[in-house]
């Protein structure tokens, strides 16, 4: 119909260029489809944030504590600024007026403790890494040069790195402060001391969540180009929230938040650790802003170990009870969380918000919560993948199957007793919140038999009959979580500091192609193929004809960013209603071209046609052209289809599933393998099981990773033992098993599309199935745990401990000596 | 300051070096070829993988001046005549890659492993390739693109063409 148009001679030539697109060729959502992403990422056309080269570019070097906790006393620059290619060198003092004080945004009580956290520290280093000074050189190696030539006094204080020491409160790791008790967060739901008061058994376990690191893979990196003469600067940083960002560098250095634009280029992984506001951020915008020159740093990966965040890092008290016939009543969590040094963006929110998981898929009528937050002179904690969720699960996961092992059921069976049963969705926990839908029956049922559970039971007994030196172990994790961060009223009620919406616009463009600007900020998740299937499908255009473009504040204004598995139900959901007002007002005008009623057009396969007259009908794509030319419009009608969304989302997002785990463990060497582990999720409806799968493979990775091998080792006097790459064990590719993925797809019932959030499902659910698999190998040695992560020596030392007397084999797991090193298996906490 | 001669994914290069400059950064801060990233500083990554004359080698383990007279492959020079090498192609069609940063790295010595061993087990490939770190995909999908890559050959059907068509920024 475009030749009907009066349409102007640009729609002409669009229309005879052949570029103007036909509709699409059907649904999108659910297809397999390869990554958008891949051609760059493949060929080395990325622009990482170290990748950014700009005339005149100097480089940062930073000046870090070598000490866990001192004075500095004198911070001298003056030799530093007289080395060949140094440009600039500066203290803390020097700075300090324009360097502010970092934010927190999460203070989840009113008397929250909350220290300043100086970017540059002026009198006090509190943790080994803090940074003292800044050298800015023409070059990375000139200015790592310069830093052997600044020279800094510091006066050792005590050190507090184990958080029962901290909480006695002799070395303060804030003196001013009184307490290294950050905060006491109490929450109830129902009443548990009347529902323990019916129990006839109670079982009461300490589970250590050991200090990770986050390491993706991308470190750190921020570049600062100034237009000193305007006042304006654009701050490329490796973050996975470039709005926040903007925000939270114009209220820490007082530019103003329009004077800032913040690009986060291809970030290469973040799991967490690029969703904050770091020191090194606000440092190079401000040097950039003093000398008038575009600046980079990038961190070296010891250095990143040391500045970036840390995850997990709990002692968990936890406590369930029951009926002998194994009917779950409550479960009552003391929490203690270090906080590391200093709060960083979200660090109190972290263990709150496993605060709502520990009941976790159970029904029960009384939990307890008190989580204390608490100081010591090491790296700040914060979000790692999960951020409290995996806590919860892997605490409650492991005490249901040491429930079942005190009555002598099976885990299975025990679980199918207590959790929420299909029809009973939508179910209000004890802890207060609605899942919307939900089946453990179907996820479980298909785990198990892509396990072959009952096989591998007869041949534990097997095993167990004939001792074998080597033992098999089955760990299971039924597990759920809460994600899609979040209803923006729920995170007032907790006191976060921003909303929880999500901003998307479509714009079409004269020729009929589509661009979807989202606030979200992906970092290897794939929105761009997968943002390209929803706004496809729902403008019944071709997948190739989306493009997708997020990750600057400047062409993708508003967002809250990625991070909590929000990006596909918030973000994902806001591109779809976004859409839908696209097709709201392609409609009318494709009615006053049709010449019919609005309410006799129909819209399918991005198709408008009149009901009953098939033969008159146009595309999306002639509607698009026909508005650009706006010759022909209804009157009033602004020549535009483009629209934007933003969603508060009504609810969490609550995936779920059944991992499976079978160990074989050497009792002789300690040496654990993995021989089969089972993952079927349930994620609602899928949009593309390319992307959910490797999600899934991903996350399971880095909960076998907390499992097996991964911790993060102080010293005594406060000193990171596990430094580097060496020593932190990221796992390889031959140190993990090849995985069986599955799912069920029981829809949400929160969005219009029916989406689950993924992202963080793998690493909650894995661990726990893990550790379970181990102890359970153990069992018949007396072991009923080994603290993570399950290396060869506290494997082998948990089964040859644990041979005597009843009890003595728990001190002898090392259970109780927190914050050491793996090797350290004194119980008490002797340091 | 050193003289080196070095040709960089076909392209001769001379230069005056520092001695203690490490190939990684000479690649990237002095030729841009920013292709190749960098992971780590205890070579324990291979994020920054190259060929250095048809051997994968970590390019911040070898000095510049080590590379004089020598033929360096990065990522960037790996696809031609416009099209995908084979490895490449079995990445993106095995969903092989998340963020992306590991790839360069991984694809190099798993170009280099199938020149060694073109039929690898799953177990080899495996074992191949732990000098190179992913945080995102857990390598099952790289185990499944270098087996892919081997069955298909690596003279076998090549990828898909280069120009732009999924280029989405």
């Amino acid at each position: 119909m475009t030749e009907e148009l009066d349409a102007g001679v640009i729609a002409e030539q669009i229309a005879e260029s052949g570029q103007l697109g036909g509709p699409g060729g059907g649904r999108e959502v659910g297809q397999a489809r390869r990554r958008k992403e891949d051609a760059r990422l493949l060929t080395g056309q990325t622009r990482w944030t170290d990748n950014i080269a700009l005339p005149g570019l100097l480089h940062i070097a930073l000046v870090r504590s070598p000490i866990a906790h001192a004075r500095v006393t004198r911070v001298d620059v003056a030799a530093a600024r007289q080395r060949p290619g140094v440009l600039a060198a500066f203290t803390g003092a020097d700075l300090a007026a324009e360097l502010g004080t970092l934010p927190c945004a999460w203070p989840v009580t009113a008397d929250m403790v909350h220290p300043d956290h100086r970017p540059l520290a002026t009198d006090e280093v509190r943790h080994v890494g803090e940074a003292v000074a800044v050298v800015v050189a023409r070059d990375r190696y000139a200015a790592a040069d310069a830093l052997e030539a600044v020279e800094v006094d510091y006066e050792p204080l005590p050190v507090v790195t184990d958080m029962t020491e901290a909480l006695r409160d002799e070395v303060l790791v804030h003196a001013d402060k009184g307490t290294n008790k950050t905060f006491l967060w109490p929450f109830d739901g129902g009443d548990y001391d009347a529902a323990r008061a019916k129990a006839d058994v109670v079982v009461s376990r300490r589970y250590i969540q050991q200090r990770l690191i986050p390491a993706a893979m991308e470190p750190r990196a921020v570049v600062v180009e100034p237009i000193a003469s305007a006042g304006e600067y654009t701050v490329y940083s490796a973050t996975q929230i470039p709005h926040i960002l903007r925000i939270m560098l114009a209220l820490t250095t007082g530019i103003a938040e329009q004077k800032i634009r913040v690009i986060a280029p291809d970030v290469g992984g973040g799991f967490g650790s690029k969703l904050n506001v770091y020191a090194e951020e606000v440092i190079a915008l401000v040097v950039a802003k003093r000398l008038g020159r575009p600046v980079k740093w990038t961190e070296s990966r010891s250095e990143g170990f040391q500045a970036t965040i840390h995850g997990r890092d709990q002692i968990q008290d936890i406590e369930i009870a029951a009926t002998r016939d194994g009917t779950i009543l409550g479960v009552s969590v003391d929490l203690k969380a270090d906080m590391g040094a200093y709060l960083q963006l979200v660090t109190p929110g972290v263990p709150i918000l496993g605060a709502f998981m520990y009941n976790a898929i159970y029904k029960m009528e009384g939990y307890r919560f008190r989580c204390t937050g608490v100081f010591t002179n090491k790296t700040p904690t914060d979000a790692y993948r999960g951020a409290g969720r995996p806590e919860a699960t892997y605490a409650i996961e492991r005490i249901v199957t040491e429930l079942a092992v005190e009555l002598g059921m099976d885990p299975i069976e025990l679980r199918r007793k207590n959790w929420i049963r299909h029809e009973e969705f939508p179910y209000t926990t004890v802890a207060g919140l609605t899942y919307d839908s939900g089946n453990y029956e179907a996820a479980t049922g298909k785990a198990l038999g892509l396990f072959g559970y009952d096989e591998l039971r007869a041949e534990q007994a097997r095993r167990r009959e004939s001792g074998d030196p080597v033992q098999l172990g089955i760990g299971i994790s039924t597990f759920t979580e809460m994600c899609g961060l979040a209803p923006s009223r729920v995170l007032g009620s907790l006191s976060y500091g921003a909303g929880g919406w999500e901003a998307a616009s479509i714009r079409m463009l004269p020729t009929g192609k589509v661009e979807v600007v989202t606030g979200t900020s992906p970092h290897g998740q794939g929105h761009e193929t997968a943002w390209s299937q929803i706004a496809a499908d729902a403008l019944g255009v071709p997948f190739d004809d989306v493009t997708v473009i997020h990750g600057d504040t400047q062409s993708a204004p508003v967002g809250m960013d990625t991070y909590g598995s929000r990006s596909l139900v918030v973000g994902g959901v806001a591109v779809h209603l976004a859409a839908q007002k696209v097709v709201g007002k392609a409609r009318a005008i494709a009615a006053h071209l049709l010449e019919a009623a609005e309410s006799d057009i129909e819209f399918a396969g991005g198709v408008f046609s009149v009901k009953g007259s098939p033969e008159a009908r146009s595309t999306i794509q002639e509607i698009a052209l026909a508005t650009f030319a706006a010759h022909n419009l209804p009157d009033g009608m602004e020549p535009t289809l483009n629209s934007d969304a933003v969603l508060d989302p009504e609810n969490f997002s609550f995936p779920h599933g059944t991992h499976l785990c079978a160990v074989d463990v050497d009792t002789e060497t300690g040496a654990v393998t993995i021989r089969k582990y089972v993952a079927v999720d349930d994620v609602g409806k899928v949009v593309n099981p390319l992307i959910v799968e490797g999600q899934v493979h991903g996350g399971i990775a880095q909960g076998i990773g907390q499992a097996l091998y991964e911790e993060a080792v102080y010293d005594p006097d406060g000193n990171l033992i596990t430094g580097t790459m060496v020593d932190y064990l990221v796992p390889a590719a031959s140190d993990l098993p090849e995985f069986t993925t599955d799912r069920t797809e029981t829809p949400a019932t929160s969005n219009p599309l029916g989406v689950k959030g993924v992202g963080e499902a793998g690493t909650i659910a894995s661990t726990p199935a893990v550790v379970s698999a181990v102890v359970d190998a153990l069992r018949p040695f007396g072991v009923d745990d080994v603290q993570m992560p399950c290396s060869p020596e506290r494997v082998w030392r948990a089964v040859h401990g644990a041979g005597g007397a009843a009890g003595a084999g728990r001190a002898a797991q090392g259970t109780v000596a927190y914050g050491g090193p793996q090797t350290a298996t004194t119980a008490g906490g002797a340091e | 300051m050193a003289r080196i001669d070095v040709t960089v994914d076909g392209v001769r290069y001379t230069d005056e070096v520092e001695p203690r400059l490490l190939l990684v950064h000479y690649l990237r801060d002095r030729l841009g070829k920013v292709g190749t990233p960098v992971g780590c500083d205890t070579s324990n990554c291979g994020a920054c993988t190259v060929h250095l004359d048809g051997v994968s080698v970590k390019s911040c383990a070898v000095l510049a001046v080590q590379a004089d007279g020598a033929a360096v492959t990065t990522i960037e020079g790996l696809a031609s005549d416009g099209r995908l090498h084979p490895v490449q192609q079995a990445f993106h069609d095995q969903h092989g890659l998340q963020c992306g940063y590991c790839t360069p790295g991984m694809v190099m010595a798993a170009v280099d492993l199938l020149a060694a061993n073109p039929d690898p087990t799953d177990e080899e490939i495996r074992h191949g390739l732990e000098g190179n770190l992913c945080r995102c995909t857990g390598y099952q999908n790289i185990v499944r693109a270098v087996r892919a890559a081997a069955d298909a050959g690596l003279a076998g059907p090549a990828g898909s063409e280069l120009a732009g068509s999924e280029a989405t920024r």
